[in-house]
């Protein structure tokens, strides 16, 4: 019936079309913008009871730090979490993606995810990108088998580790791991280590800083420790505040609160069951 | 002078097999630090040949006079050239024969101004140096880098060393360290660099400088710890994965 070429639906995977046009604009001296990346010291390790998960909060855009404070460590499933490196949209859409598979799939089951399907959701679809979504990731959770910490490399290969860290700052947290780690650490003892191996990178990497954030999975439940510890604060706040420069002339100062156009039901995380 | 065709550049391929492009046989990190009586260094013994482990009873560490301990990483025989030109140094010293004699500060200085020169003809000495030393009781710690980068101070390290050595020591360096300390500490950096530098060995000496004079310790080993549960069984609970 339809005259003329037949659309042929597209192959699955990357498209790799653009690469060359890109490469050829590059070649004519036209600068790529650059990614977001999150510069990064991202850490985990496993303890007596379960895993602890540990990471810088500075985001960089080259040179300048654009999040003095982003979160680095997701929610994959109410029993395990990732700590994401590298480019920053590469590390917040697989973990979203792959958290989403992971929901479906325990409707479907009826039963708690486990770390390794996480694995190797994230690997399948990583190698299958060859490297270009570049999400360097370190993955840990506790499930009925018992805690479990991977490394995810953004080729898609995986490590299987008692401690481990990704990111620019991770031989400074790796120095510190590597010289003062222990099998059965208690929860303190590996909230103190990880905040070390966290703060090791904040003050010997340039691209990590600002606050460390913990989070520590055991069987049943978890803490998300949200800037567990704020080593750099803001020391010097000029005392003279903010005056309006002396050629605008206040008028008039009227305060008219936001009205509430829809009520907010505080509703139990939509996330979590 | 005969006319070189302009069109062959500056840096044209003749001229090249005259000047250090890369490093061939090369030392790893070393590292260094002040402790209560002088100088504590350590360095392990390996030359790698690009990532063959070529050679693996190289003295890295060598005394300088009566007063300095010098350590280079990289190209080793530029470390065996620069112990030469210190060789000549310290002997016109002697032969002024006024009872003075160089300190590390002057050596250092001396280093330099020959690693700096040697980058500004485009032709480095490809190494990394470590020199410590003690005279009249001041203690002394600098390190010279291959283009003439020259600082001074309590802890150093080089190569690999600069991001694994590093934290700990800054995290752990405290004035008068005991000499047992000292070792303690530079044996938990070693260690550190061992697990995770594809060119270190495990056979390291541990240099000391004092008033008294240089020791360099004999070759040893350090103990290492494989022994955790997730390497002995990476798949426990999916097996069949990796």
């Amino acid at each position: 019936m339809s005259k003329g070429m037949v659309e042929v639906p597209p192959k699955g995977g990357f498209s790799f079309d653009l690469c060359r046009r890109n490469d050829m604009l590059a070649q004519k001296g036209a600068k790529a913008p650059s990614y977001r990346k999150t510069g990064t010291t991202i850490v985990g390790l496993i303890f007596q009871d379960g895993v602890i998960l540990g990471a810088d909060t500075r985001a960089t855009e080259g040179p300048i730090v654009c999040d003095k404070n982003c979160e680095k460590i997701h929610y994959m499933a109410p029993n395990i979490y990732c700590c994401g490196a590298g480019t920053a949209a590469d590390t917040e859409a697989v973990t979203d993606m792959v958290s989403s598979q992971l929901q479906l799939h325990r409707y479907h089951t009826g039963r708690e995810s486990r770390v390794v399907t996480a694995l190797t959701l994230l690997k399948r679809h990583l190698f299958n990108y060859q490297g270009y979504v570049q999400a360097a990731l370190v993955l840990g959770g506790v499930d009925v088998t018992g805690p479990h910490l991977h490394t995810i490399y953004p080729h898609g290969s995986t490590d299987t580790l008692p401690f481990a860290t990704m990111g620019s700052g991770s031989l400074a947290a790796m120095s510190v791991f590597e010289s003062k780690y222990k099998e059965g650490l208690t929860k303190d003892e590996g909230i103190k280590l990880v905040t070390e191996a966290i703060c090791a990178g904040i003050f010997n990497d340039l691209g990590s800083g600002s606050n460390v954030d913990v989070c520590v999975i055991t069987k049943g439940q978890k803490e998300y420790l949200r800037n567990h510890l704020l080593p750099n604060p803001r020391t010097y706040v000029n005392e003279k505040g903010y005056a309006f420069p002396k050629k605008i002339e206040v008028l008039l100062t009227k305060i008219t609160p936001l009205k509430e156009k829809v009520e907010i039901v505080e509703a139990s995380d939509a996330m979590e069951e | 002078m005969d006319q070189k065709p302009f069109s062959q550049g500056l840096l044209s391929s003749e001229a090249d097999s005259q000047r250090t492009l890369y490093p061939y046989v090369t030392g790893t990190s070393v590292v260094a630090l002040k402790y209560k009586d002088g100088i504590l260094m350590a360095a392990d013994m390996g030359g790698s040949y690009g990532s063959t482990l070529r050679y693996k009873s190289v003295e890295r560490m060598k005394s300088i006079g009566k007063h300095s301990l010098l350590g280079a990483s990289g190209e080793l025989s530029d470390f065996q050239e620069i112990l030469r030109y210190l060789d000549e140094l310290i002997l016109y010293d002697n032969m002024w024969d006024d009872g003075n004699s160089l300190g590390p500060k002057e050596v250092h200085s001396y280093l330099t101004r020959v690693m700096y020169n040697r980058r500004n003809k485009f032709n480095p000495l490809w190494s990394s140096l470590v020199l410590g030393g003690v005279k009249n009781g001041e203690k002394y710690l600098g390190m010279v880098s291959m283009i003439g980068v020259h600082f001074e101070d309590n802890h150093v390290a080089t190569g690999f060393g600069n991001h694994l050595a590093r934290p700990i020591l800054r995290e752990e360096w405290h004035e008068n360290l005991s000499f047992e300390d000292g070792v303690k500490l530079l044996e938990k950096c070693m260690r550190v660099l061992l697990y995770r530098d594809r060119s270190a060995v495990n056979k390291l000496q541990i240099a000391k400088i004092t008033e008294e004079g240089v020791t360099v310790s004999q070759p040893y080993s350090l103990k290492t710890f494989w022994g955790f549960s997730a390497f002995s069984n990476p798949t426990v609970g999916a097996e069949g994965s990796w």
